[in-house]
């Protein structure tokens, strides 16, 4: 019983969050303008991360956690560098 | 699929709870920013999946994991804490990027920085008031 539950929300979780993949890999790519992109990338970035959260519940195993970290940490930066090269032109001055 | 045959019901009840509704949030997030109008609208929707998004699914793993490991493990809240205090400054910090060039080409219905200038900033009201930018950290000649 318990196993049917957590199979069916598990399945459901992901192939929602490929789906909320795929509109900001929509964004990102059809955007009408830069910031537009940045958005969907930024949008893209946070619903891998979960995903692999997703995925290493499935799994069972902790690397995907750790993963999902790193993907946290680094998805912060490539928005805030791009939002900086948004404004100015350049990023580091 | 072979540990989670031995859950009890009291836990995987409420894993599946958050986990279906950190999903449904995110995909919620991600249809709003596919729709919406303008860039400025597209700037609210995927903070759905960033703020109760995301810490639905990671209640669930957490939950998951604790009952698993025998103890308590809170590493997701590293993730969670860190995506709470990065998302609004990234977010703030695009809007005001997007402000920036539209107020640099001219798009119609961008308010002006110069129409800001009837909103008090400070005690003392600007001396020329024909400031272009609002923020002084704006201005062209820092940095």
């Amino acid at each position: 019983m318990s196993a049917f539950i957590m199979s069916a929300a598990l399945s459901y979780a992901q192939i929602a969050l490929a789906l909320a993949a795929c509109l900001g890999g929509f964004r990102l790519l059809y955007g009408p303008r830069a910031q537009d992109r940045v958005l969907g990338l930024d949008t893209f970035y946070v619903t891998a991360m979960l995903l692999f959260v997703v995925t290493g519940i499935r799994v069972g195993s902790p690397f995907f956690f750790e993963a999902a970290m790193v993907i946290g940490v680094l998805g912060f930066v490539a928005t805030v560098s791009l939002a900086k090269f948004l404004i100015r032109g350049e990023v580091i001055e | 699929m072979t540990y989670l045959e031995t859950l009890p019901a009291w836990i995987a009840i409420p894993v599946a709870f958050f986990l279906v509704l950190g999903a449904t949030l995110t995909l919620l997030g991600a249809i709003g920013l596919a729709r919406l109008q303008s860039f400025y609208d597209r700037l609210h929707a995927p903070t759905l999946g960033t703020s109760w998004g995301a810490a639905g699914i990671l209640l669930a793993s957490m939950i998951l994991v604790s009952w698993t490991e025998g103890r308590a493990v809170l590493h997701e809240l590293v993730i969670g804490i860190f995506l709470m205090v990065t998302t609004p400054v990234t977010l703030m910090f695009l809007g005001r990027a997007a402000l920036h060039r539209d107020r640099i080409e001219g798009t119609p219905g961008i308010p002006g920085a110069v129409e800001r200038s009837d909103v008090p900033i400070g005690p003392v009201s600007p001396p020329e008031g024909e400031t272009a930018f609002a923020d002084p950290a704006e201005a062209p000649g820092e940095g």
